[in-house]
């Protein structure tokens, strides 16, 4: 139908998208196109090379980034194993186990980190390890990021989990499964795509830190992001740009696969439906 | 004002596709100004997409729909004076009743003190007045379905369009809000347009009713015409019950048919256009009009045996099988009168046709 | 946003699961209590301290950095106290920079997220994955790419004076317009995901009714939809409003030394040359208040909306 008869479609709306995506992708895409610049200078363009690429892995500044690169990717993994193990049995304490006293406590517990600005956050954290004289490194920064890891691990671990009515597990036990096997073989492997969209969402948030982990690592240890940031505080060089390139190509991948495990999600059929539709 | 030959809603053969898929075959259809017409069919027949091309929310792909003598294939929704009750009443849940009534009017350009004047006037007639501050998740589906008869009535459209929408209630609420609707189409004087797939509900409260299937019309007519003499097999079969036997015609004469059923029996019955000698066909015979005796009656009893009785309040089937032939299915009122013509299982019995009641159909 | 409406099942399933829940929230309860409550407590604590010189504190109660933040020369000095101007309007900045970026984000955002959501479910994903995908993206790497684009002597005053539209290059870099571009940018699929899931559980069925009311498809938008999806609006207007407020990378690359907001007056207190966590601590604290007082008013907003029944 036409927009101006089809009462859902608005005259505009399309433009405005188009706008939106533009503005969304223009900055990703020149910073992409001039990382390959073959140039001392970030301003001219002298064609295309990979001798930035090159620079990262080999350049005066590569043992840097390669340290600071092993601590960001196994700090993201611990903290994100780590938040996602937490957050399925909390979730299935708060979804499955009915009513009780300490479920909404708890559930405003595991949102806290999201709710206190970020800063805030980094302020407490840096303080608490002070005053109990814990020396600030690697171990401070993954304990953080565990923290503040869990609510994102949490959300999409807990909306499957209430997607999934219990009469599978109701049919579990009526053949002699017990809790714990009903669990195991029923309610887990069901809750599989929830669970990578959880870990990967953790993994992408600790990986993205900037504010809590420049306020509570210690001197010398270094994430790409506080890395790239003091970099960049001399102005932003072609080096960086090959950097940020390749970690947008990890974060791209990272959505096509958390993509795919919600498609995969979409081909079990027998699982609840939204009753608003 | 527009001259009362002119009808309501005209469809001049519209048709809607989906791409490949046709949900209306070419139709034409006219609706007379102040009747109450019923479009009936089985689910996926087209007639919500007919009902939602005439209020203006699917555009017609071919063809034109005319609204008293103006086309409207331009029209946006909100310029048509046609108002809809939604399926699901479509309730703005954030809005109270009385300011769901009274929206129409208010975009028609009344103000907020004249629109809520009248929207209560509104909630009177349907009996709601008291749950006028109310949200409609506050109300029950009756109420509710009462609050969306009001709300589109409120701005006098000079066509109401109804779909489905007592496909939500109970039984007993059904057939009592069937007779507020005809109440309420007589009163009012505006055109109905009422989709259902519930033959009973179209037959009890249309003026007339389209029969559609398949994106096609079958029959166009008035509830008894429709049931009566059905025009084939599908409407024979979707209105109502039916017998539909497969038939022989042995002889024409005197436009009466001689109809051969399997088993050696014989139903004499009129023979309609395109009948022919040595053709088969279907007859189509109401459970109701078929009569049981002991005894064979002067000409036309066929014989049969009971095989099972079951009761449904005020009637009595039996169902009982031809010799040699088909099966049949016989209504009898239950009553003083009806239980001399109820036989025990196994009882060989005879049937006879009512005068008239046999139909032939050649599709 | 506490998760207050999950709701909890019941049963011989709950049953069977109820022996273990304890069990099952102690290392949620252990970690996020010492990591982070304790630590959000103690902020509380360190506010009402006396400052060390070069970062600390010294365990002695002080009303000092509250002092300094809102009265000139101290409360208690000689002199009749004068309210001090500079962090307060630091605050103010913040909180206009962050609203107008929110109401930015709104303007792109809803239009975005209904056109999305009114696609047919095939061409939706994708164009959610469009618009999801830069919501992955490191946000330094973000913050620092439109840095990059917005230069003086950028790709986009390139771009701009080659096409001629430009005499001269936008001066842009360190003015509140490139901040606020830079929360925009940074927080716009904030705005997007949660109106779009609104409209997509919006029944369309109420735009229809209004239209066949004769309501024009603005008054419709206006009366009907909104309506209907504001709690979607509002979840998105907060989780752009908030991290806005507290906002640091954006305001410290673009907006340079002269557009300061909470985050690097924060910022400066620990890690920089102020060196005064009392008073640091003391502004978390102010910030977390003005962030509860605006979830709070979420909340009763979002209830209010919520249908009966």
């Amino acid at each position: 139908m036409s927009a101006k008869t089809d009462v859902k479609a608005y005259r505009g709306f399309f433009t405005v998208t188009l706008i939106c995506l533009f503005v969304l992708y223009a900055p990703l895409i020149v910073v992409t196109v001039y990382s390959f610049n073959d140039s001392l200078s970030i301003t001219v363009w002298q064609g295309v090379s990979l001798r930035w690429y090159a620079d990262v892995f080999t350049g005066v500044e590569s043992a840097k980034f390669k340290t600071a690169a092993f601590n960001s990717f196994s700090i993201a993994l611990i903290a994100a194993t780590v938040s996602t193990l937490i957050a399925i049995a909390s979730a299935t304490a708060l979804v499955r186990a009915g009513r009780f006293r300490l479920r909404l406590p708890s559930m405003g517990l595991i949102m806290l980190p999201i709710m206190v600005p970020e800063i805030v956050l980094a302020v407490a954290t840096l303080i608490f390890f002070n005053s109990i004289g814990f020396t600030r490194g690697y171990l401070t920064i993954l304990v953080a990021h565990i923290s503040f890891c869990i609510p994102f691990a949490f959300l999409p671990i807990q909306a499957r989990m209430q997607g999934i009515e219990d009469t599978y597990e109701q049919a579990a036990m009526d053949l002699y499964a017990s809790r714990a096997q009903a669990f195991r073989r029923v309610l887990l492997p069901l809750m599989v795509p929830g669970i990578i969209s959880g870990f990967l969402l953790a993994f992408i948030v600790s990986l993205d830190d900037f504010i809590i982990t420049n306020f509570v690592k210690g001197a010398g240890v270094e994430t790409l992001p506080t890395a790239i940031f003091g970099s960049v505080k001399q102005g932003i060089k072609p080096n960086i740009m090959a950097i940020s390139t390749m970690l947008l190509a990890v974060s791209v991948i990272f959505v096509a696969v958390s993509y795919l495990a919600a498609k995969w999600d979409n081909t079990k059929s027998h699982l609840k439906t939204d009753p608003a539709r | 004002m527009t001259d009362s030959s002119t009808p309501a809603v005209d469809i001049e053969n519209a048709a809607k596709r989906y791409g490949d898929f046709t949900a209306i075959k070419s139709m034409s259809l006219s609706i007379r100004d102040n009747e109450f017409f019923t479009l009936l069919g089985p689910s996926g027949c087209g007639k919500t997409t007919l009902l939602r091309m005439i209020a203006g929310f699917e555009d017609v792909t071919e063809g034109a729909i005319f609204l008293f003598g103006s086309e409207i294939e331009q029209l946006p929704p909100n310029k048509r004076p046609v108002n809809t009750v939604f399926q699901n009443y479509a309730l703005f849940p954030h809005m109270t009743i009385l300011e769901n009534v009274s929206f129409g009017l208010e975009m028609q350009g009344n103000s907020r003190v004249d629109a809520h004047k009248r929207a209560g006037e509104m909630l009177e007639l349907v009996q709601l007045s008291e749950f006028a501050q109310r949200k409609p998740a506050q109300l029950s589906g009756g109420q509710q379905q009462r609050v969306a008869l009001a709300r589109a009535l409120a701005p006098s459209p000079r066509v109401l369009l109804l779909d489905e929408p007592l496909s939500a209630l109970d039984l007993k609420l059904r057939k009592a809000m069937q007779i507020e609707l005809k109440h309420l189409q007589r009163e009012t004087g505006i055109t109905f347009i009422f989709v259902t797939h519930d033959q009973e509900e179209a037959l009890t409260m249309s003026d007339r009713i389209a029969v559609m299937s398949a994106g096609e019309l079958q029959q166009l007519g008035e509830p008894r015409d429709v049931y009566e003499r059905p025009r084939n097999r599908f409407v024979a079969d979707f209105i109502g019950d039916t017998n539909l036997l497969e038939v022989a015609i042995t002889d024409i004469a005197d436009n009466l048919a001689s109809c051969h059923v399997q088993g050696g029996h014989q139903i004499q019955c009129g023979a309609s256009e395109g009948v022919s000698k040595g053709m088969t066909a279907h007859l189509s015979v109401r459970p109701e009009r078929l009569l049981l005796s002991a005894a064979p009656a002067e000409e036309g009893s066929l014989r049969a045996s009971v095989k099972e009785n079951i009761f449904v309040g005020t009637d009595i089937t039996t169902l009982l099988t031809l010799d040699g032939g088909p099966d049949l299915t016989v209504r009898t009122s239950n009553s003083a009168r009806g239980a001399a013509r109820v036989f025990d299982p196994g009882a060989d019995v005879f049937v006879t046709v009512e005068a008239g009641a046999a139909r032939l159909l050649i599709n | 946003m506490a998760g207050g409406g999950v709701h909890a099942s019941s049963g011989p399933v709950a049953e069977t699961y109820a022996r273990a829940r304890h069990q099952l929230l102690i290392p949620a309860w252990a970690v996020l209590l010492i990591f982070v409550a304790v630590p959000v407590a103690m902020m509380l604590i360190y506010s009402f301290l006396t400052k060390e010189f070069r970062g600390g504190v010294i365990w002695e109660f002080s009303l000092a950095a509250y002092d300094q933040f809102f009265f000139d020369r101290g409360l208690f000095g000689d002199e009749p106290p004068k309210f001090e101007w500079t962090y307060v309007t630091i605050f103010w900045r913040s909180i206009w920079q962050a609203g107008l970026a929110t109401i930015l984000s709104l303007l792109i955002g809803f239009p975005t997220a209904y056109f999305i959501a009114t696609r047919p479910e095939k061409t939706r994903a994708i164009w959610l994955f469009l618009v999801t995908i830069p919501y992955w993206v490191n946000l330094l790497i973000r913050t620092v790419s439109m840095k990059f684009l917005l230069r003086d002597q950028g790709p986009m005053n390139d771009a701009l004076l080659a096409l001629g539209v430009l005499e001269e290059p936008l001066r842009i870099i360190n003015t509140n317009l490139a901040v606020q571009l830079g929360l925009f940018y940074s927080y716009l699929p904030f705005m997007v995901l949660p109106i779009y899931a609104a409209v997509e559980r919006y029944n369309f069925t109420y735009s229809e009714a209004a239209a066949d009311l004769y309501a024009s498809k603005w008054a419709t938008l206006r009366r009907v939809v909104l309506p209907v999806v504001k709690p979607g609006v509002i979840a998105g207007c907060i989780l752009v409003f908030v991290p806005s407020l507290g906002a640091f990378l954006a305001p410290d690359l673009l907006g340079g030394a002269k557009n300061f907001m909470i985050g690097s007056l924060i910022e400066e207190q620990f890690k920089g040359n102020a060196g005064n966590w009392p008073f640091g601590a003391a502004a978390s604290m102010i910030l977390l208040t003005l962030v509860i007082i605006v979830l709070l008013i979420s909340t009763t907003q979002q209830r209010k909306t919520r249908e009966p029944g």
